[in-house]
């Protein structure tokens, strides 16, 4: 029992993680059409510069330092996001395919990049040795940033759930995801939102690189593609376009990963796959996802 | 005689199937305007050419601005609104929300539309995609009256409506076309000989007829150009 709780709470964990990465790819996908397979090198764009300012700008292994890398990994990350959505993806508006071959294109770039730039080995992040410590829960012992993990995408979570229920560009993504043509013949320019999208899906992203930093003990080039498989699978489970279907995806992958990995060895990864199997030939809008019209 | 709209020449080809081939018309300003056809000879295709959702070539001049070159939202906001032949309302929002996201103006004219409208008004917070048809019409024609427009261009408002509820339609595009244009694409010719005062008629992908609703009561004129026998149905 005290494994299975570890167990559990590392899955939700690790499930806050995909979480990160799938929202933005959820809310791109829905509204856009486009699949963003550049979305993996926000995360390790974000990664790298949480490990970069915790080891070279502030290295006292301090909270505060860590805290202050959670927000820069999240602004490198949007920043390297709109400038994807501005120089190369704005200009295929509507050309699915050239735009997934250009985010496939860019990933690979981005991780030859990494290489030339930081090397193939991981490079070893110093997270405050707090993070290192565990609770208690009944007899179990679970370490304290898997709590950490849990309550970031909470806050993404909520604060995406606000944006989208209560801001005017929240009312424009959600119409947007059901009928694009249909906004923009009420005189918007649903552009914006794309690029607004773009930002906060890659905000979501590079904090998710920097937590993933911590969770993995270090970052490296390939870092982001790891998660990305993951996210995918989360997103098409949960449904495209829909935040809280991915929420519960996430949940559902990580915990299926990591329980399904210790008592099988090495078969959650396969399970997980089969998951996806089984809901696309059952419900293949996913679990809160629409039917497309 | 001024006109709120030319079009001249406007060519649409979708897929490789050229849907529109050369329309040519001009639109009186301050009346409703009927657009008559069969089925499948390219009104909506008109309408949706008009605020840029097809890709058209050709010129389309708005009181004396051309606007073929605009990008969908661009026309919208220089003085049009859209009502579609399928309503596409917002399923997943509410009937509040699909009306605050078309307004644009600082003083949306939500008197008009409840005065016209009351259910939306007790059903604003009510998901759209659960009102019945005749509701989410009312919602499309509501999100178009919101809004001072120049050019009012609707496709279709009665179509699958019981006869109450055309004739709230009706109403509504009446009220409506004391303060704006109207382009009005309609199967129900009794409502068109009401409401407009000229009457354009399309025939595979060409305007084939300029004229007036009187022209419709002649059985001859109807079955000819519509297809249909008599003057109602
Ligand atoms: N997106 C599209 N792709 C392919 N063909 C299209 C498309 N849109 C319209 N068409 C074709 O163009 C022709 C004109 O369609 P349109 O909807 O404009 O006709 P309509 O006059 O409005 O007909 P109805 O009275 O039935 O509404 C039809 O033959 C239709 O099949
Ligand atoms: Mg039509």
């Amino acid at each position: 029992m005290e494994i299975f709780i570890t167990l559990f709470i590392t899955g939700v964990g690790l499930g806050a993680l995909y979480f990160l990465v799938a929202s933005g790819l959820s809310l791109i996908y829905g509204l856009m059409g486009v699949l963003n397979f550049a979305h993996g090198a926000f995360l390790t764009a974000g990664a790298y510069a949480a490990w970069y300012f915790t080891t070279e700008v502030r290295a006292d292994g301090s909270l505060t330092s860590y805290a202050i890398s959670l927000v820069l990994s999240g602004l490198v990350g949007a920043i390297f996001a709109v400038a994807t959505e501005q120089l190369l993806i704005k200009h295929l508006y509507d050309r699915h395919i050239d735009q997934a071959l250009v985010t496939v294109g860019l990933g690979l770039v981005a991780v030859s990049a990494y290489l030339g730039w930081f090397g193939s080995d991981p490079l070893i992040a110093l997270p405050p040795t707090q993070l290192y410590d565990v609770v208690q829960i009944g007899d179990a012992f679970v370490g304290i940033d898997r709590f950490l993990y849990i309550t970031v995408a909470g806050l993404v979570l909520l604060a995406n759930f606000l944006m989208l229920r209560y801001t005017r560009i929240g009312l424009v993504i959600r119409a947007g995801v059901e009928n694009r043509a249909m906004v923009t013949a009420l005189g918007i320019d649903v552009r914006k939102a794309f690029t607004f999208v773009f930002f906060i899906g890659g905000f979501a992203a590079g904090l998710g690189g920097a937590l993933a930093t911590t969770y993995a003990s270090g970052v490296g080039p390939t870092l982001g593609d790891a998660f990305l498989i993951y996210a995918f699978i989360t997103v098409v489970i949960g449904g495209m376009g829909s935040i809280p279907g991915t929420a519960i995806a996430a949940v559902i992958v990580g915990t299926t990963q990591v329980l399904v990995n210790y008592y099988v060895q090495g078969l959650g990864d396969f399970v997980v796959v089969l998951l996806l199997a089984v809901v696309l030939l059952t419900r293949p809008q996913g679990l809160l996802g629409k039917v497309a019209h | 005689m001024t006109n709120a709209l030319t079009l001249t020449d406007v060519n649409v080809t979708i897929k490789g199937s050229h849907i529109l081939q050369g329309v040519n018309f001009e639109i009186e300003a301050g009346v409703v305007t009927g657009l008559l056809g069969r089925n499948g000879v390219g009104k909506s295709t008109t309408l949706r050419s008009i605020v840029g959702l097809v890709p058209r070539v050709g010129s389309i001049n708005l009181f004396g601005e051309e606007i073929s070159g605009l990008r969908t939202h661009e026309v919208i906001r220089a003085g049009v609104a859209f009502v579609p032949e399928d309503r596409e309302i917002f399923a997943s929002l509410t009937v509040a929300e699909n009306l605050k996201l078309a307004e644009r103006d600082k003083n949306p004219d939500y008197d008009t539309v409840h005065q016209l409208f009351p259910e939306l008004l007790q059903r604003k917070n009510q998901r759209a995609g659960t009102l019945s048809g005749g509701q989410q019409q009312m919602v499309a024609v509501a999100r178009a009256l919101l809004n001072k427009t120049r050019l009012l261009l609707v496709d279709e408002p009665t179509k699958g409506l019981a006869p109450k509820l055309v004739t709230e339609v009706a109403a509504a595009l009446e009220i409506a076309a004391q303060a704006t244009t109207i382009l009005l694409v309609e199967q129900n010719l009794p409502l068109v000989k009401r409401v407009a005062k000229n009457i354009i008629v399309m025939d595979q992908g060409v305007v084939v007829h300029n004229g007036t609703p009187a022209e419709l009561a002649d059985a001859d004129f109807a079955k000819r150009m519509l297809g249909v026998s008599g003057g109602s149905h």
